[in-house]
């Protein structure tokens, strides 16, 4: 039996760094030994890693970057099997094989509607696999470990994170997947101030690792699971594309320290990077929403008591219309706009849309689609969606792109959104989403609304541009809704 | 490796992390999502390493566990991102 702690030191000395008084013959044996190759893999694995997230953030190369992140992956896989004994490369064989039937099953099966659930899902999948490796560390008592008090904290640290990425992740996919127990936000008095406590007692225990005690972890574990859970109840589903972004953030996090535990720089590597990139996309996403990360995750949406009531806005101005109206009027158009939201998704109407923007094209009519960045319950969801229904994705245009046209277009067509096309976001600086980039098909000649009633949004606030003069409202189903449009202009021509 | 040697690669990487993703367009949002989330799978590492620890049959178990859970991450993970790119890219 190979000693892992003895390869683990030597594996970490790697063969460059010949210790002062070494011999040179054994610096010599120690660099043909296979565990400075296995280093070697290692890094190797991280700069693929690196050139596979580059990738990903372009257009023509993000095929090609998901593939290398899929070697690098292999590499460090068959690098890291490579050291064990046979019995153990037996058993680890047994679980990868579990794991990944479940995760090719699950990557099949799953529909594009339910991508948010299912990123949300892994994330969690992934915080629970490191703050596991933390845990199986702490029982051996920090065997691949210089130094046993600084990985004592560092397992703390994954503890930590990991529990919360876990269970944050699972109340997030259930709230995705609109399961009842999580439908609606909910909170007490004082919550903060549990989660504050929470958070100490995790940070306290943590440094009573540092003392050479294994026993903290569970109890950390067991109250990160605790401030998991209340810090994603709160939250609402808008603000789901924040709290996906974070919590993949987390998840990398949790890997990061994992590797401090272990000691193994492709982890830390790894880990850093899907820990900046979850980052940067969370500051998107509240960038889009004109709110601080801080407000998204504490901030109550706060509703100024001298607003307008529904009634006041919409009371007898609202305009009810039909699918043969919506289909008069779009005979002879030059420019049509179409601005999806949630809803669609939940209607699964994108391929019927599809269909319209296809038959009013076939009639030499320009289709676009605008995109707002927090369209949807992930962040990209929207682009995710239209492209599994065909719709090439040169049409789909970002609002910075899409604003400037908006007073040249004939129809705007809004499917299931609402309060990133609401005006009271420039008109009323007193309003929750007061200053929040917004959609402005209000500049359009006519706008439609699909739309199943005059509910809210998210952001509980009437919207005005229901009641505007040039805004007529298509009440139902969207997908129902827009087969209905698309037969009766197949009628009228 | 000591503390200091990790904590720089730590925070290079990250410095790493944040040059390279400069601008992400829209579409690609979800599939970097779900791709740098299948590369945080990097944890089944530990996780095999785990499977191998001296002291009991506990900190084996806890390692199997981790592998099922790190795989379903990565091989979940990478897959589902290639279905969603090859959706944008067939209709070039």
């Amino acid at each position: 039996m190979i000693n892992l702690h003895h390869v683990l030191t030597l594996a970490q000395q790697g063969p460059l760094l010949v210790r002062p008084g070494a011999n040179e013959a054994a610096a010599a044996v120690d660099a043909a030994t296979p565990h400075s190759l296995v280093n070697l893999v290692y890094l190797l694995a991280a700069v693929l890693f690196i050139l596979g997230i580059k990738g990903l953030t372009h257009p023509r190369t993000a095929v090609r970057g998901n593939l290398t992140g899929a070697v690098g992956m292999l590499l460090a896989v068959l690098a890291t099997v490579w050291q064990l004994d046979l019995l153990p490369i037996g058993v680890a064989a047994v679980a990868m094989a579990v794991g990944a039937a479940i995760g090719w099953f699950l990557a099949v099966k799953v529909a594009m509607t339910q991508m948010p659930q299912f990123v949300a899902l892994f994330n969690g999948f992934g915080g629970l696999a490191s703050l596991l490796v933390a845990g199986a560390e702490t029982f051996a008592g920090f065997p691949g470990a210089l130094n046993r008090h600084e990985s004592a904290v560092a397992a703390g640290l994954t503890g930590l994170i990991g529990a919360v990425t876990f269970t944050g992740s699972m109340i997030a996919a259930g709230k995705l997947q609109e399961l009842d127990a999580f439908r609606k936000p909910w909170s007490f008095p004082q919550q903060q101030l549990v989660n504050a406590a929470l958070l100490s007692l995790c940070l306290l225990l943590t440094l009573v690792m540092a003392g050479g005690h294994g026993w903290p972890y569970w109890l950390i574990v067991a109250a990160a699971s605790v401030l998991g859970v209340l810090l994603v109840v709160p939250i609402g589903g808008a603000d789901m594309p924040v709290v996906i972004a974070l919590l993949n953030s987390y998840s990398g996090l949790a890997a990061a320290a994992a590797g401090f535990v272990i000691n193994n720089n492709v982890l830390i590597i790894a880990g850093s990077l899907v820990g900046a990139s979850g980052l940067i996309l969370t500051s998107i996403m509240c960038k889009a929403m004109n709110r601080s990360l801080a407000n998204v995750l504490f901030g109550k949406m706060e509703i100024a008591s001298d607003a307008p009531s529904a009634d006041e806005v919409y009371g007898g101005k609202v305009k009810a219309t039909s699918p043969d109206e919506v289909a008069m009027l779009l005979d002879g158009v030059q420019r049509v706009v179409i601005v999806p939201g949630y809803g669609l998704a939940v209607a699964q109407a994108q391929h019927s849309v599809r269909d319209l923007a296809n038959l009013l094209e076939q009639r030499g009519v320009t289709v676009e689609y605008a995109i707002h960045p927090v369209a949807g319950r992930m962040p990209g969801h929207m682009n995710v969606l239209l492209a599994e229904a065909d719709v090439p994705y040169d049409k789909l245009k970002e609002m910075d792109e899409v604003n400037p046209t908006m007073s040249q277009t004939d129809v705007a067509i809004v499917i299931g959104a609402n309060d990133v096309v609401n005006p009271v976001a420039d008109t009323d600086p007193k309003s929750p989403i007061a200053g929040m980039p917004i959609i402005h098909v209000d500049r359009a000649r006519t706008v439609i609304v699909v739309k199943r009633s005059l509910s809210p949004g998210f952001a509980g606030i009437p919207n005005p541009l229901f009641a505007a003069d040039n805004c007529l409202m298509l009440f139902g189903d969207g997908k129902k809704v827009i087969v209905e449009l698309v037969a009766a202009l197949k009628e009228a021509a | 490796m000591d503390l200091i040697t990790a904590i720089t690669i730590f925070s290079l990487a990250i410095f790493v992390g944040f040059e390279i993703i400069t601008k992400v367009p829209p579409t690609l949002h979800t599939p970097l999502m779900s791709g740098s989330n299948a590369i945080s799978g990097i944890t089944v590492v530990g996780a095999i390493l785990a499977v191998q620890t001296e002291n009991g049959w506990l900190g084996s178990l806890l390692g199997f566990i981790a592998i099922v859970f790190a795989m379903i991450n990565v091989v979940g993970g990478f897959l589902v991102t290639h279905r969603m790119l090859e959706m944008f890219q067939k209709k070039k």
